[in-house]
């Protein structure tokens, strides 16, 4: 199950160097947390296909290339030197909303790129290093960073925590209301050095308390078509009653590779609608880890991924009803272009007791040439009586009563297929409840499809 | 429900007496020198032991598989008997002279061998432990050209055919299992339906395990040239014990140009006691290819035995236009577990394939249904339906399912739906006041569950299966 140990071995050494320098202003707890991470990740080394979690993709790219910590001790990073640092209107047009954002370059907070989030009722939209540096935050950090996600199990999820040290933190106190949808944006500058590309390890945290209420939409993007590699963690807390909307739109790099984890935990009544875009990176990997920990959580969870070229993505969503009267509804399509790869494993679990569980899961997958390819695995794991679970999956090509339809109404073949295929992915945006974010996403998906 | 019903008493396993007869035995354990041994038992030729020989070197080398949803301690394959027939055998050439004692425990089982009480005209191969006992009807079917024997007759007999087609579906080194009986399998069923032949009565076989800390190992190999047609059933059962025992069989079809294997299975092996002490393991690799054009084999089954079952029918569909079905039920009740479902890879052009899977769960049981439809990149306008439904009853049972579905080809359409749920307090309810019991309201419920599997039965089989249904679930409701 362990790989090579020389693939690993790189990044055990630039830990060392991390540990030394960078990251030595640390709490104590963190320090603890990071060499544990880094143990871990040793122990489990780079997945390889022969391992059920990833039998459809292979992470080799990945694995065999060395790749520098974007943000390497001693060297000058961009919150230091505005040297190189994007311009404003590049990040503007990657924006979905028009609310206060938090734009991080290559893994790091660039507060000058950033708008100062002026929020109400004392929540909090900022940087996790700053966060980290003051005594609520720490704590509030200390009480949720890795407590969700499931790092022991994920071989990326604990590189991620053993280079844990900057990313978005959102803090939305009980009984608050944010109107307007928070902007997180993660950019890429695609630069090499001469060792090798980079890599950013962005950890973000999402607590939004007893009955609050906040969208928080997360934007991955490039600024250029370098290689590079992105391995990101998002734990996201909703508390009682509370009500939450995370929208996650990727549009990294065409030669870059993301490999990324989404955990939330739900307590009683809350919900939480969790929207997945994916459009971009040669190789992009999304595990969506939500834990319905309270009775009568409820979670909408929608993706939609349109690929292309040579692209391969990889969504697993694991759906845990711990706790009786929850639902869930998931919803996943696919449009597959050229020579791509979509694969989508969805597993619901109903664990013992987690009576009255309400779960619907659809994966459809819509192939637009021969050479693309989908696998896909709904899967159902149910240790209570008392449940209504259903799950279906489909993977075909255009239907041709529909084509045939459109064409005797006169539009011509293209036109007809284009339509068609919108209408496919159309069916996800418009699960999404937000109308300004819909909107701009609608467009993103025109644009991809045209 | 009514606590009326939970006090229910459990009726039980009802084919788990041992007969009492003396058999010959290897002891346990396996080696080299033991399969040389089974080969030379059987009289086989050269060609026979060395595939055996290699299957067995593949068997050391592999991994035992872990995969599955199941949980088991470890197997000790040393402790194993490997071979146990009845004394007495040496040629039979008629019934009479069969040992009264087995032809009296067929007869419980109610198996006819008798050719004179034949049953609506079913050909029955009987096995019990390592060797085929009678196989009726053979010189009847051989008017027609059908072959239908032991396989260890086949080997002798037919050996061009049997070396043919053996391991051509499921090769030596295919997996830990099915390598294992590679090594050592004993008996089981050949049929060859020549070109053009309606087979004009069902095959059966009868598998019975009655010695103690053997493992039953057969083999059964179909053929069905051009244009053919076959029915065939199988049916086991085993004692009562304490122990586990470990059944590894292997089951390969090939169907040629329009020909068409219908394969029904029922399942009653020991399942072991409601505490889960002993039963059967119940390791099955079973695959067809539809080699010709427009082939179609059908695989149904009706699991209701097995402490651990572990089987995953399969189809090839290589010729244009071939198709594959794959109709399920699976019961698991006290601590059973089965993990069980289906392969269907489609390889040739407008190939189609159909799977129904209905898995009940009940007391402790757990229930997979684990699939694989795969359809490669030459299979254009491939089609495949699959549906699982599962059935709980009682809040300590699991049920799951996990379908792989692996798409290649754009022109290919393919759909998988799966449902979880329980019986309605309000369907009982209301069969419960048009004047039925609980237990007859729930038998009715589960019946029509399961009725889409059922009518591919043959019709006495389906008798059969009903009742077997019944029995299985009794005692579990509440």
């Amino acid at each position: 199950m362990t790989d090579v140990p020389d693939r690993t071995a790189p990044y055990v050494a630039d830990f060392e160097a991390f540990a030394r320098n960078g990251a030595s202003g640390a709490p104590d707890w963190l320090k603890e947390l990071r060499e544990g991470a880094i143990g871990r990740f040793a122990e489990l080394g780079f997945p390889t296909m022969k391992q059920e979690e990833w039998r459809f993709t292979s992470v080799a790219p990945i694995a065999d290339q060395r790749f520098i910590l974007a943000h390497a001790p001693g060297s000058p990073g961009p919150s230091g030197t505005p040297v190189g640092l994007p311009a404003p209107s590049d990040i503007e047009r990657l924006c979905l909303g028009a609310g206060p954002r938090v734009v991080f370059v290559d893994g790091r907070h660039a507060p000058t790129l950033s708008t100062p989030a002026d929020l109400v009722g004392g929540a909090r939209a900022g940087s996790l290093a700053a966060a980290l540096r003051t005594d609520a935050g720490g704590e509030l950090a200390r009480a949720h960073l890795a407590r969700h996600a499931r790092w022991r199990d994920s071989a990326f999820a604990a590189l991620n925590t053993a280079f844990l040290a900057d990313g978005a933190f959102v803090h939305v106190p009980a009984d608050v209301t944010l109107e307007r949808p928070l902007e997180v944006v993660f950019v890429s500058t695609g630069r090499a050095r001469s060792e090798g590309p980079l890599v950013s390890h962005p950890r973000s945290l999402i607590v939004v308390e007893r009955g609050a209420r906040a969208a928080v939409v997360e934007t991955y993007a490039a600024l250029s078509d370098g290689v590079y590699w992105t391995n990101a963690v998002t734990e996201v807390v909703v508390g009682a009653g509370a009500w939450a909307e995370l929208y996650r739109v990727q549009r990294e790099g065409p030669h870059s590779f993301q490999v990324a984890t989404t955990h939330s935990r739900q307590d009683r009544d809350s919900y939480l609608g969790l929207h997945v875009v994916t459009l971009g990176a040669a190789l992009a990997r999304h595990d969506i880890d939500a834990v319905l920990d309270g009775a009568g959580a409820e979670l909408i969870l929608n993706g939609l991924y349109l690929l292309g070229g040579a692209q391969h993505a990889d969504h697993h969503t694991v759906i845990d009803h711990a706790q009786p009267h929850c639902a869930s509804h998931e919803f996943f399509n696919g449009v597959l272009a050229e020579r791509s790869h979509g694969v989508f494993t969805g597993r619901i679990i109903v664990r013992p007791g987690a009576q009255r569980t309400d779960s619907k899961q659809t994966n459809n997958n819509l192939l637009l040439s021969t050479e693309a390819r989908a696998d896909s695995q709904p899967q159902l794991e149910i240790y209570a009586d008392d449940v209504k679970c259903t799950h279906g999956s489909t993977v075909g090509p255009i239907d041709q009563m529909q084509l045939y339809y459109l064409r005797s109404r006169g539009l011509t073949p293209e036109a007809a297929r284009s339509i068609l295929t919108y209408g496919f992915g159309a069916e996800i945006l418009d699960r999404m409840r937000h109308p300004v974010v819909r909107d701009r996403l609608d467009r993103l998906v025109r644009e991809r499809l045209a | 429900m009514s606590s009326g019903i939970e006090a229910q008493v459990l009726q039980p396993y009802k084919y788990g007496f041992v007969t009492d007869i003396e058999s010959e035995t290897v002891p346990p354990g396996l080696s080299e020198d033991v399969i040389r041994l089974i080969s030379e038992k059987k009289g086989e030729p050269a060609w026979m032991v060395d595939w055996r020989l290699k299957a067995y070197r593949n068997w050391l080398k592999s991994p035992e598989p872990h995969w599955a949803n199941v949980q088991y301690g470890p197997i000790d394959y040393q402790a194993i008997s490997y071979y146990a027939a009845p004394k007495q055998r040496p040629k039979l050439d008629s019934l009479e002279q069969v040992d009264p004692k087995l032809l009296e425990t067929f007869e419980k089982l109610g198996i006819p061998i008798e050719e004179r009480k034949r049953l609506a005209g079913v050909a029955v191969d009987a096995v019990f432990d390592s060797v085929s006992v009678a196989t009726t009807f053979r010189e009847e079917l051989k008017k027609h050209g059908v072959i239908f024997c032991a396989i260890s007759d086949a080997i002798r007999e037919y050996p061009e055919l049997v070396q043919q087609y053996l391991g051509s579906v499921v090769p030596y080194n295919d997996n830990f299992f099915a390598a294992l009986n590679s090594a050592v399998f004993t008996d089981g069923s050949f049929v060859y339906v020549p070109k053009g032949v309606r087979c004009p009565m069902e095959l059966s076989t009868y598998f019975r395990i009655n010695a103690e800390s053997t493992g039953q190992f057969e083999r059964t190999l179909i053929v069905a040239d051009e244009g053919s047609y076959v029915s065939y059933l199988e049916g086991c059962s085993a004692p009562v014990r304490d122990e586990n025992q470990l059944h590894a069989a292997v089951v390969e079809l090939v169907a040629l140009d329009r020909a068409t294997i219908k394969y029904s299975t029922i399942q009653n092996w020991y399942p072991g006691d409601e505490e889960g002490r002993g039963g059967i393991y119940n390791f099955v690799t079973k695959r067809g290819a539809c080699r010709g054009r427009s082939s179609k084999i059908s695989w149904t089954q009706v699991e209701t035995g097995s402490a651990i079952t572990w089987k995953y029918p399969g189809c090839i569909l290589q010729g244009d236009d071939s198709i594959g079905e794959f109709y399920s039920v699976a019961v698991t009740n006290h601590r059973q577990q089965a993990d069980t479902g289906t392969k269907m890879i489609h390889m040739g052009k407008n190939t189609r394939s159909t799977i129904v899977s209905k898995g009940i769960s009940a007391g402790r049981g757990q229930n997979t249904y684990r699939g694989l439809v795969k359809i490669l990149k030459g299979a254009e306008h491939a089609r495949n339906y699959s549906q699982c439904d599962s059935m709980l009853i009682g809040d300590r049972c699991g049920a799951h399912t996990f379908p792989y579905i692996d798409v290649r080809n754009s022109s290919a359409i393919m759909e998988h739906e799966a449902s979880t749920s329980k019986i309605g307090e309000d369907q009982i309810f209301y069969a419960k006041q048009r004047g039925l019991s609980a237990e007859d309201a729930v038998s009715m419920i589960v019946n029509g569950f399961c009725k889409e599997v059922f009518k591919e039965l043959p019709m006495e089989f389906a008798v059969e299966a009903q009742r077997l249904l019944g029995i299985s679930l009794e005692g579990s409701v509440g």
